[in-house]
């Protein structure tokens, strides 16, 4: 360094930039993955929900027998903690001698493709619903209102059970009753966010740069709408995963053979007495998924809006 | 109505007996009563000037304000920019003519967008230049306003107050308009902050030759930004005349109640004594005869049942009965 370069030290100005932007904080993306690495019900359900994922994507690989493979001399075979269990059949076999295990794997599949899918249908008719009612307001409010009040009248189960009756439980048809029955919670909480955001400034300074209500809609206000509505889909696939499981014991879900948790519970009924663990284990993950999606859900409220929490 | 600027120069800004009614508590069973929230105000402001408009809460400060920027429609009345109508036209045109500077930059940025985006958003809506030119323009814009360029991928919460009004500034300037509506820019500001951004607000003002209307309830700030000052009660104007003269010389009781109500530092003074008596009245059933007569302390019998004319006193407009005898 010679004299020079300290004589020619910078403008006071330039000095007092650097100054501002030493005190500048972390950004929202820095503070948000820090809680999300300390946050233990947030990273224990995202670990259970992928662990499932991986079972499911790569159930064909992983699954030790084909699920559809009956083998009546290897019916209600124990699993392999119980007195003639086998490493064959880990989670043993049930009354048509299909491996549990495998069945399980692709089970996984179904639920997940069913909660994601009637999931993401009904956060889109509900996030439309709920962000055009709270950002018109007045009589385009009402008639959101007005659906939402009936939706909320309508029985889920009943309904579902209904249909899944008279159409005949296809995994279709199954989606789209779930994605159209689910949608209120999305339209609830949407609406009310964005009355809440409707007014605030940044909103008027984009009307008076001449936004049309379409940008401000896609980019000024969904953008702040995404954490909550992941959380309440988190919910809603969890809700889903439930009622799928519930028509198929019921007989009104997907069909036999299908490997469905749901159907394991139903089929294992008739001997439930000698062999519990044939209704434990699909119990069991269909618990322990929902449970994740809870966690994994509630996690990402408190990582994306700490000062939501209370 | 105001002659208060001499020069002939073309005004910048001129707002012709606007009038914004709301209708309130207004269902399917019964008409709304009327709210006459702004009631026929005009004012006239030359390029480079700075116009305060003061008045307590729920005067109509702020729908005057919407009004000038297009976000909301006047009942009737006339705003023209350079000499163009602005009224009943696309909200386009008002933006790139006037622009406003919120009160609160906590709630005037949107949190999920960097100041980058925030303050090239209006070129992009606009459809004005390539992503480059934007960005160059963004960059100029930011550092006339003393932002340092590396706060360009920041998000409004990285910031301070004082930065993100710098911010709000910036995306006010970047489509170079004519006139800047500043709706109390400073009151959520610390003190010591409120002093850079009126200092800021002045320098840009000669630098690009800005026109301001500024809106505030502070008459110290007023003081140091206006040329000319507007007092604002229940939706008119009672008086409007150059700055000096109306905080020296107030002409109408009101802006006389106003001056009084300025709070010293020094604690031995007490609060001041205002004589203003009741509180503000209720705007859906304005006071027959002058508004202001139920608080007045010069109110006259003439007061409660004729509505005060307009006079023209030295260079200031004042709607008061007291100057009745005076030639106008």
């Amino acid at each position: 360094m010679t004299l020079a370069d300290i004589t020619s030290a910078p403008p006071a100005s330039m000095a007092k930039a650097a100054d501002e932007f030493a005190t500048l904080a972390p950004s929202p993306r820095e503070l948000m993955r820090r809680r999300a690495k300390s946050h233990i019900g947030f990273l224990t359900g995202m670990a259970i929900i992928l662990f499932f994922i991986i079972l499911a994507v790569f159930a064909p690989l992983l699954a030790p027998h084909d699920p559809y493979d009956q083998n009546l001399t290897a019916r209600l075979l124990d699993p392999v903690w119980g007195p003639k269990g086998t490493w064959a059949h880990i989670f043993g076999t049930d009354a048509f001698g299909r491996d549990i295990l495998s069945r399980l794997m692709y089970g996984a599949r179904l639920s997940l493709m069913i909660g994601f899918t009637a999931a993401a249908i009904a956060g889109v008719i509900g996030v439309t619903l709920g962000i055009v009612g709270g950002y018109f307001g007045g009589r385009v409010d009402a008639v959101v209102v007005y659906l939402t009040n009936v939706k909320l009248a309508l029985p889920v189960i009943l309904v579902a059970l209904s249909i899944a009756s008279i159409s005949g439980g296809s995994i279709i048809v199954l989606i789209l009753v779930l994605g159209l029955l689910t949608w209120d919670r999305y339209a609830v909480v949407v609406r009310s966010l964005t009355q809440q955001f409707r007014d605030q400034e940044f909103v008027l300074s984009s009307l008076a740069a001449g936004a049309s209500h379409a940008r401000i809609i896609f980019r000024e206000i969904l953008p702040n709408l995404t954490n909550q509505i992941i959380v309440v889909a988190s919910l809603d696939m969890a809700i889903i995963i439930l009622i799928e499981a519930a028509l198929s014991f019921l007989g009104l879900g997907v069909r036999p053979p299908t490997p469905s948790w749901g159907l394991m519970v139903a089929e294992a009924r008739a001997v439930m007495f000698f062999k519990p663990h044939l209704i434990m284990i699909p119990g069991a993950a269909i618990f322990l998924l929902v449970i994740a999606i809870n966690m994994a859900g509630d996690g990402i409220r408190d990582v994306t809006s700490p000062e939501g929490r209370g | 109505m105001n002659q208060v600027s001499v020069n002939t120069e073309q005004p910048v800004l001129e707002v012709h007996n606007l009038t914004r009614v709301f209708e309130i508590g207004r269902s399917w069973l019964k008409e709304g009563k009327p709210l006459r929230a702004v009631d026929g105000v005009s004012l006239t402001v030359k390029r480079g000037e700075v116009l305060a408009i003061v008045g307590e809460s729920g005067c109509g400060k702020t729908t005057l304000s919407r009004l000038m920027l297009g976000l909301q429609q006047p009942s009737t009345g006339d705003i023209r920019v350079l000499g163009e109508p602005l009224v009943g036209v696309d909200r386009k045109a008002f933006a790139r003519r006037v622009q406003p500077v919120f009160q609160d930059p906590y709630s005037s940025l949107n949190p999920r967008k960097t100041i980058g985006e925030i303050v090239g958003d209006p070129l992009i809506i606009h459809n004005i230049g390539t992503p480059a030119e934007r960005l160059a323009r963004v960059e100029a814009v930011m550092e006339q306003v003393g932002l340092p360029r590396r706060f360009i991928h920041s998000y409004p919460s990285q910031m301070s107050g004082g930065q993100r009004q710098r911010v709000a500034i910036a995306r006010a300037l970047v489509m170079k308009p004519e006139v800047l509506i500043c709706d109390e820019p400073t009151s959520a500001l610390d003190v010591s902050v409120q002093a850079q951004i009126l200092n800021l607000l002045q320098d840009l003002r000669q630098e690009l030759n800005l026109t301001y209307i500024f809106i505030s309830h502070d008459l110290s700030v007023v003081e140091y930004m206006a040329d000319y000052v507007a007092v604002m009660y229940l939706g008119r104007f009672v008086e409007i005349g150059p700055a000096k003269r109306v905080l020296s010389e107030p002409k109408h009781p009101y802006t006389q109640a106003l001056l009084d109500s300025i709070l010293t530092p020094d604690p031995h003074k007490g609060l001041p004594n205002l004589n203003l008596g009741a509180g503000f009245p209720d705007p859906l059933n304005p006071p027959a005869g002058c508004r202001f007569h139920p608080r007045c302390v010069k109110a006259m019998p003439v007061c409660a049942t004729v509505m005060p004319k307009l006079f023209h006193i030295e260079d200031t407009d004042v709607e008061c009965h007291l100057y009745d005898g005076v030639k106008a």
